[in-house]
């Protein structure tokens, strides 16, 4: 699998004197069983950008190759190419509508022509990937919790068995607890199922912990794409456009100045506590 | 911000006829479509259209946004149209099988066409230059009367610019849903009228659950900020009155008089 974007560019205003751009020549690449972070301030452009990554909307310029294929062309096949590529929107829990948890999930298996049996199996795999008991499976969806809506709304796209996952903030919301029951099974899922991910998020801190390659958005551009930690290295450029690096990078900065010997660049609060252990071990 | 978030035809500009009392636009629409009626023929129609120019000029409203509101009454003229050319009876101009098309018909339609589409731009100016809430509140005040025979107009005003402030958000509930539908399979462009209807039920479920949710939030707002419904409330921006609107007021008086002494002293 490989998705790529080419110097995609989109305005909600193209026909206006002055168009403003929401993305402006945006180009990157996905590769099977990645796992990115595609961070930015807010209105920097990122719900839009997924857009893109299923079709859903077309770019004003540029181009959309998965595996090499253009997904605009004429005769391309949309509806598969969105069971591979599955969009998690912001706030997914406001699109359940079944009678039951697990009829809910099936709705996109069902889609996409699978029989009753391969229906059920498949959402029954999903609800087991993320984690959400079997008991579940004939509550309302309406009847459940934030948390647990939001898992069902994410199992209703794995049932699909995507390829890629992009999620849009998919913690919004959520206490640290289901915060990181989330993203501990989105990271899971990339390693056990090697699927790609897209992780929109906010958070400097979740980011440097599950992802390996950060994107950072400001203002419709792309302004980098590199490892988590060679991207904080630019902290001080992060905090121009409204974002930060993780705490604890800040605290190890800080150590640093008062002389102690420590690696200014941790991002995790694991790797803070090893460092620092390491020095009082000395 | 509530106030800038537009719906529909309102073209935003700024006018003589935008910076109008709400008051003087209804009664503009009102008098406008009465005038229409009381006026026949060539001459009192004609003057009908003058006094429209006037008005379509000083709003500034480009005239392609008038044509827009006809597009819709397309059918209907025609039909209307039609109706007179071939019904009505007089003398005969044209005759082919069992068709025959007659001068007062022809004149009937004509003149039939030309009231409609009058009609149609004169209630759309008002509109086209008003925003919605102006215009509840502006018929607020014009029906206030009517709460001597216990009509809640306060209350049916409140929910009509409650209901037009939704609007929008609405529209973009359903965009919001519809992508996460498709994201997850769902079409809705293909296959006959029952799959259609059938590929609506998960836009809407989940359309009308946040409607509900959005409509019980907004009355708990209401009444945490001591909502009471109309009695003794006071507006932020309550309406007055300026010189152009009395101006307008006698400008619109001057044009209605002169329809009346026009049909009645023509034929
Ligand atoms: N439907 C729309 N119509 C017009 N402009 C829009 C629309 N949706 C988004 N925009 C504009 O496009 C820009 C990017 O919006 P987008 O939703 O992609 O931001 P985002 O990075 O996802 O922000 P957030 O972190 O708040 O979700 C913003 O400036 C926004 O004002
Ligand atoms: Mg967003």
């Amino acid at each position: 699998m490989e998705l790529t974007l080419k110097h995609i560019s989109y305005s909600y205003n193209p026909d206006a004197k002055e168009p403003k751009y929401a993305v402006k020549d945006v180009s990157f690449t996905i590769r099977e069983g990645e796992f990115c972070a595609l961070i930015g301030h807010t209105g920097s452009g990122k719900s839009t950008l997924v857009q893109f990554l299923n079709g859903l909307m077309r770019p004003t310029e540029g181009l959309v190759l998965f595996n090499g294929e253009n997904i605009f062309e004429k005769k391309y096949p949309l509806k598969t190419l969105r069971q591979k590529v599955g969009l998690v929107f912001q706030y997914p829990e406001h699109q359940l509508f079944e009678e039951t948890v697990l009829k809910d999930i099936c709705y996109g298996p069902k889609n996409m022509g699978l029989g009753k049996e391969e229906q059920i199996d498949s959402a029954r795999r999903a609800m087991a990937l993320v984690g959400l008991p079997e008991s579940y499976e004939e509550k309302s969806p309406f009847e459940l919790s934030g948390g647990e809506k939001r898992r069902v709304a994410i199992a209703g796209v794995l049932a699909m068995n995507p390829e890629c996952l992009i999620l849009d903030e998919p913690t919004a919301g959520l206490d640290p607890a289901g915060r990181d029951d989330i993203l501990g099974t989105v990271r899971e899922l990339s390693d056990k199922e090697n699927i790609a991910v897209v992780l929109v998020s906010h958070s400097m801190d979740d980011v440097a912990v599950y992802a390996e390659r950060l994107l950072v958005m400001n203002s419709g551009e792309l302004v980098y794409d590199d490892t988590p930690r060679n991207v904080f290295r630019h902290y001080k450029e992060l905090e121009k456009m409204g974002l930060s690096a993780p705490q604890v990078t800040y605290i190890a900065h800080e150590l640093k100045k008062r002389g102690l010997d420590i690696d200014e660049n941790v991002m995790t609060i694991a790797e803070a506590k090893a460092e620092i252990l390491r020095i009082f071990k000395k | 911000m509530i106030r800038d978030i537009t719906i529909g035809q309102y073209y935003d500009t700024d006018s003589v006829i935008h910076r109008l009392d709400p008051r003087v636009k209804l009664a503009f629409t009102l008098l406008y479509i009465i005038s229409l009626f009381i006026g026949h023929g060539p001459v009192c129609y004609a003057y009908a259209a003058a006094f429209l120019v006037l008005v379509i000029v000083l709003s500034k409203v480009p005239v392609r946004f008038m044509v827009k509101g006809l597009r819709g009454m397309l059918v209907i003229l025609i039909i209307s149209a039609l109706f007179n050319v071939f019904l009505v009876q007089g003398e005969i101009i044209f005759r082919w099988w069992i068709f025959s098309i007659s001068k007062e018909g022809v004149r009937t339609a004509v003149l039939m066409v030309v009231r409609l589409v009058f009609l149609v731009i004169g209630s759309s100016l008002m509109t086209l230059t008003t925003t919605p809430n102006d215009l509840t509140d502006g018929l607020e005040r014009s029906l206030r009367f009517l709460k001597v025979i216990r009509i809640p107009v306060h209350e049916i005003a409140m929910m009509m610019s409650i209901a037009l402030r939704f609007i929008p958000i609405l529209i973009e509930e359903v965009n919001k849903i519809m992508k996460a539908q498709i994201a997850r399979g769902a079409d809705f462009e293909s296959g006959g009228l029952v799959k259609k209807a059938k590929a609506m039920v998960p836009l809407l479920i989940p359309l009308f659950v946040s409607a509900f949710r959005r409509a019980s939030d907004l009355a708990l707002a209401m009444e945490a900020r001591c909502y009471h419904g109309g009695e003794g409330r006071t507006k932020l921006h309550p309406l007055t009155y300026q010189k152009r609107d009395f101006l307008a007021y006698a400008v619109l008086l001057l044009y209605f008089g002169g329809m009346i002494a026009m049909a009645a002293v023509l034929p």
